[in-house]
């Protein structure tokens, strides 16, 4: 009577893992591909782009038909989204907020002017102001002011709307905004659901295609060929959530069909077959629930990985079955097993290392395909012989491995000699590219595709959305403490303008003044009487008469004691909007938000602005350049991964000394895994395809998954069916790695295309280099 | 024979007038005046404005200088009594003051849209422009001639009508009336006018 209880513990694994997948949550959002930032500043970067309002930006253009009917069709839809309730802002540049915007500064010109003080209210300093407005009147921009002179003689909206700049703002065309060459309406809008909610952005999408279908199916005949097109933050995740999920659907089942097909024609029993499957179907079972377990939710990414899984898990029953039949069947735990388990522990030790990656994406495929092999693996030797009838065969692989063995006797050194000038070619090539080889860029990790990415590039200049490249950040304790640090900066950043060195700012501060500002501002208005006599004395000179005045009067004596400005008043305004995405809180700290536009065609001048903002003593502000930025987080996890990489190769070889305590056998082992490392480098020269982030992975992959083949082949003689186990192997990890090479998910891609072909070569390399067919082919050497 | 001699020169002057009242009333026409206007496609001139405001006790004066290409350009510098720089090119102004340059879209601003359009429009001669906007009644000779501009129904643009006044292809001022009652008069002088296919002009 065999032990049973190892298929208790796996029935009951099983179980476990299958209530864990029940309760488990699927993601597809950006963080696995943000880096978990290491600095504050870059922590606060990281969750703007996730969460803050710039996440929740939706630009749209409508393309096609007439000039008209564009702009009829932005009207219409600019006007359903204003009323559904999933968006708290859209803008097509109707006027729809302009006038409520101008009564907003109107209304609070006395807290909000930059001019206000006490000299600003002298005698010199009224006769000054009111003097400008009046040579303004003549002007035809000041006809635009003419209504409020009598109210605002001292210009301060004049002076507020100064500090606007909407030369960037989009071109019109009847009223709406337009693309510079006028082919396309173009419209942004703010949703209610952060950038990071995939699902609330997703309903977003449906909502305004179904806005968009509705306004153009009111349209005579002629609008129907009209088209919406949307780019954005959130649109983008939900494009690569759709993208993943259906490619990792496609890959996983046509992987599988592939492995299922290719075992039955080797396997010839469809008993043999089900049973192959069981290592791999637990093994993934396992590892979604360790996922699950581990980091709360399973990115689609790692599912999409997990075809490769299916190709790695199947191996050990690949080996069980090949190998141990007939006469082996006994001694299979003795005479292979060991060599496997080195395997196993040699791929876990590979993939372990991504676990330490600073990528949470990363990270979570390390752990997933751990848990996966170590499950398959161990499912392999403690299950499968329990349930596997012992009458089993595989004859079509023991007729292989047997020509195998053939072909690989045959004129064996001219085959090592091939090697071995591939080697040479590969490592001159790859040594002369050594400066390209690398991408440099983060953006060769975006699973955002180049199309995608134009799109939103012209629509951004379309709207004239400025690159945000350049920003400040200040922080406080509290809304009051950073606005007030905010204003400190703003005096500076002033200056800097109108000294040319940048050619704009923005501040939260600008439409929510700090308390303490407003009430100095207050505080600096003078009182009726005192107006009065100084208003008389100022229009001495000036063609006005005091009494025209009264409204002005009243009006400064009203905001000398009118309530403090809140968040709240900007409600309607397009300044909200402003104001919520400089100004946020975020772990009880407030931070403020300073975009800085350098000039045309310059950089930032960083360190004047880091040393006139040390004068007025503001020490905690962090000047981002997030172009540098972001090319110093990826310079930084590049040399992390293989800083990790070498770390790993390091483990990978003294397991592979320690247990196999030769030396010959060991570079045995070792040789044909470096030729193939770097012949695939040298593909990659060669196609000129720059390597990234994620090829550096799957290059340490070959090493990890290609060990499994030199161990088989450097462990002494060579039996006919661990060559055809190895070929079967072999294919099965190549179906699964190789299919992510079609994958458009650059991330899949990467690791694809070199895992793909470097498993092949590393199998090839290890059998005509290692295998040792005779004893007398070690004593050449 | 004296009599006789001033009866000659009575009916060669009266012959004189009906010709030219004749001419005048057959051939003068706003595409005339269009095609004369347009026929140079840049000029320069200085101009004094004279804006009067009911706000006012006395009205602003300013001058300086303007100059103009066809078919969308006008820049207006003006020197007294504060130095200002308005660029206007197709739907963008461009107003520099005080060292500040501030750009604006004519399209959101009607008001001033009304004021720099009549005068684009007029010096370059942008028949489709001016038509689109306003009404035209042209009244005078060629050498004298008075171009009413009255802003369609729903404009609202604050403008109540618009003369123009000049000879020829050359333009002499522009009155600018608002509905409130308040106006400016826009004298242009010393304008010199490029372009290869200029209409002569009586002195």
């Amino acid at each position: 009577m065999k032990n049973k209880w190892p298929l208790l513990i796996w029935v009951l694994l099983l179980i476990g893992a299958a209530i864990v997948i029940g309760k488990t949550r699927f993601t597809a959002d950006f963080s696995a591909f943000l880096p978990a930032a290491p600095t504050p500043a870059q922590q606060l970067l990281v969750d703007q782009l996730q969460n803050g309002v710039v996440s929740r930006l939706v630009l749209m253009s409508v393309t096609g038909g007439s000039a008209e009917e564009r702009s009829m069709v932005s009207q219409q839809l600019a006007a359903k989204l204003r009323s559904s309730e999933m968006f708290v802002a859209t803008n097509n540049g109707e006027p729809v907020s302009q006038q409520r915007d101008q009564q907003f500064l109107f209304d609070h010109r006395y807290v909000l002017s930059p001019a206000i003080s006490a000299e600003h209210f002298s005698v010199a300093g009224l006769q000054t102001a009111i003097g400008d407005t009046v040579d303004m009147l003549a002007s035809p921009a000041g006809l635009a002011m003419k209504g409020w002179v009598e109210r605002d003689p001292t210009g301060e909206v004049m002076q507020l709307l100064e500090q606007w700049n909407p030369a960037q703002a989009p071109t019109k065309y009847n009223g709406v905004w337009v693309s510079r060459d006028g082919q396309r309406a173009v419209l942004v809008a703010q949703t209610q659901a952060s950038g990071a909610d995939t699902d609330a952005q997703q309903a977003v999408i449906v909502a305004i295609n179904a806005a968009f279908d509705a306004v153009q199916s009111a349209l005579p005949e002629m609008g129907k060929n009209l088209h919406l097109q949307m780019s954005g933050p959130g649109v983008f995740a939900v494009q690569a959530r759709e993208s993943i999920r259906t490619q990792s659907e496609r890959l996983a089942s046509l992987s599988l069909i592939l492995i299922i097909g290719f075992l039955l024609v080797v396997y010839r029993s469809l008993r043999l077959l089900l049973l192959g499957l069981l290592p791999v179907a637990a093994g993934i079972a396992v590892s979604i629930a360790a996922v699950s377990l581990r980091f709360g939710s399973v990115h689609g990414l790692t599912l999409a990985f997990g075809t490769t899984l299916i190709g790695e898990a199947v191996d050990y029953a690949i080996y069980f079955f090949v190998q141990a039949q007939g006469a082996t069947r006994a001694n299979w735990r003795s005479e292979f097993w060991p060599t496997i388990r080195l395997g196993v522990i040699i791929s876990v030790c590979g993939f372990a290392t991504l676990m330490f990656s600073g990528f949470p994406g990363l990270a979570q495929l390390g752990l997933y395909s751990m848990a996966g092999l170590i499950t398959a693996a161990l499912t392999a030797r403690y299950v499968l012989p329990l349930v596997t009838p012992t009458t089993m065969a595989t004859p079509i692989a023991q007729r292989l491995g047997n020509k195998l063995i053939i072909l690989l006797a045959y004129r064996r050194s001219s085959w090592r000699g091939i090697v071995i000038v591939l080697a040479i070619v590969a490592g001159v090539i790859v040594v002369r590219h050594g400066d390209s080889l690398w991408n440099e860029s983060l953006s060769a990790l975006s699973p955002v595709p180049m199309s995608a990415q134009a799109l939103d590039e012209q629509l951004r200049t379309d709207l004239g959305a400025p690159d945000v490249r350049y920003m400040l950040t200040l922080a406080g304790a509290d809304k009051e403490t950073v606005l007030r640090n905010a204003e400190r900066a703003t005096q500076v950043l002033q200056t800097l303008l109108d000294d040319g060195a940048i050619a704009g700012f923005d501040s939260a501060s600008r439409y929510l003044p700090s308390n303490a500002l407003q009430l100095s501002r207050q505080a600096a208005l003078p009182d009726t009487d005192a107006l009065r006599v100084r208003l008389t004395a100022a229009l001495r000179e000036l063609p006005l008469d005091a009494d025209k005045l009264q409204e002005f009067i009243a009006a400064v004596a009203a905001a000398k004691k009118s309530p403090l400005l809140q968040r709240s008043d900007l409600d309607g305004t397009s300044f909200a909007l402003a104001a919520d995405s400089l100004l946020v809180a975020r772990n009880g700290q407030w931070y403020a938000l300073l975009p800085l536009q350098a000039n045309n065609g310059a950089e930032i001048p960083a360190a004047k602005i880091r040393a006139a903002l040390a004068t007025v003593a503001i020490d905690d502000a962090v000047l981002i350049d997030i172009t540098s930025e972001t090319a110093q987080l990826y310079a930084s996890y590049f040399r992390e991964a293989l800083h990790l990489s070498l770390a790993g190769l390091a483990v990978i070889c003294c397991v592979i000394a320690l247990s196999l305590r030769s030396v010959q056998r060991f570079i045995a082992v070792l040789v044909p895994l470096s030729v193939a490392v770097v012949v695939v480098m040298a593909a990659f020269v060669l196609l000129e395809q720059r390597l990234n982030l994620l090829h550096l992975i799957g290059l340490f992959l070959i090493v990890a998954v290609g060990s499994n083949y030199a161990l088989f082949f450097a462990r002494g003689e060579l039996q006919p069916q661990t060559v055809a186990s190895l070929l079967v192997a072999n294919t099965t990890t190549v179906i699964g790695f190789g299919l992510l090479a079609f994958s458009t998910v650059p991330v899949l891609q990467a690791i694809g295309t070199t895992v793909g072909p470097g498993a092949v070569l590393a199998l090839i390399f290890s059998a005509v280099w290692s295998a040792p067919a005779t004893r007398s082919n070690f004593s050449e050497r | 024979m004296k009599l006789l001699n001033f009866r000659v020169q009575l009916a060669v002057c009266f012959f004189c007038i009906m010709c030219s009242c004749s001419a005048s009333a057959a051939e003068w026409t706003v595409e005339q005046l269009m095609q004369a206007l347009a026929s140079h496609h840049s000029g320069r001139a200085t101009f004094t404005e004279t804006t009067y405001l009911a706000m006012l006790k006395r009205p602003v004066e300013s001058s300086g200088e303007l100059s103009f290409t066809a078919p969308d350009y006008l820049q207006k510098t003006t020197l007294v009594p504060k130095r200002e720089v308005l660029n206007l090119r197709g739907d963008e102004i461009s107003i520099e003051r005080k060292g500040r340059k501030h750009v604006l879209r004519l399209s959101d601003y009607p008001q001033i849209a009304a004021f720099v359009d009549s005068i684009r429009g007029t010096l370059v001669g942008d028949h489709a422009v001016l038509a689109n906007a306003y009404r035209m009644t042209l009244a005078g000779s060629e050498n004298n001639w008075q171009l009413v501009l009255i802003p369609n129904a729903n404009a609202a643009n604050g403008v109540r009508q618009i003369a123009i006044t000049g000879a020829a292809g050359s333009v002499a001022s522009i009155e600018i009336m608002q509905t409130d009652g308040d106006h400016s008069v826009m004298r242009i002088e010393n304008l010199q006018l490029d372009g290869s296919n200029a209409v002569e002009h009586a002195p």
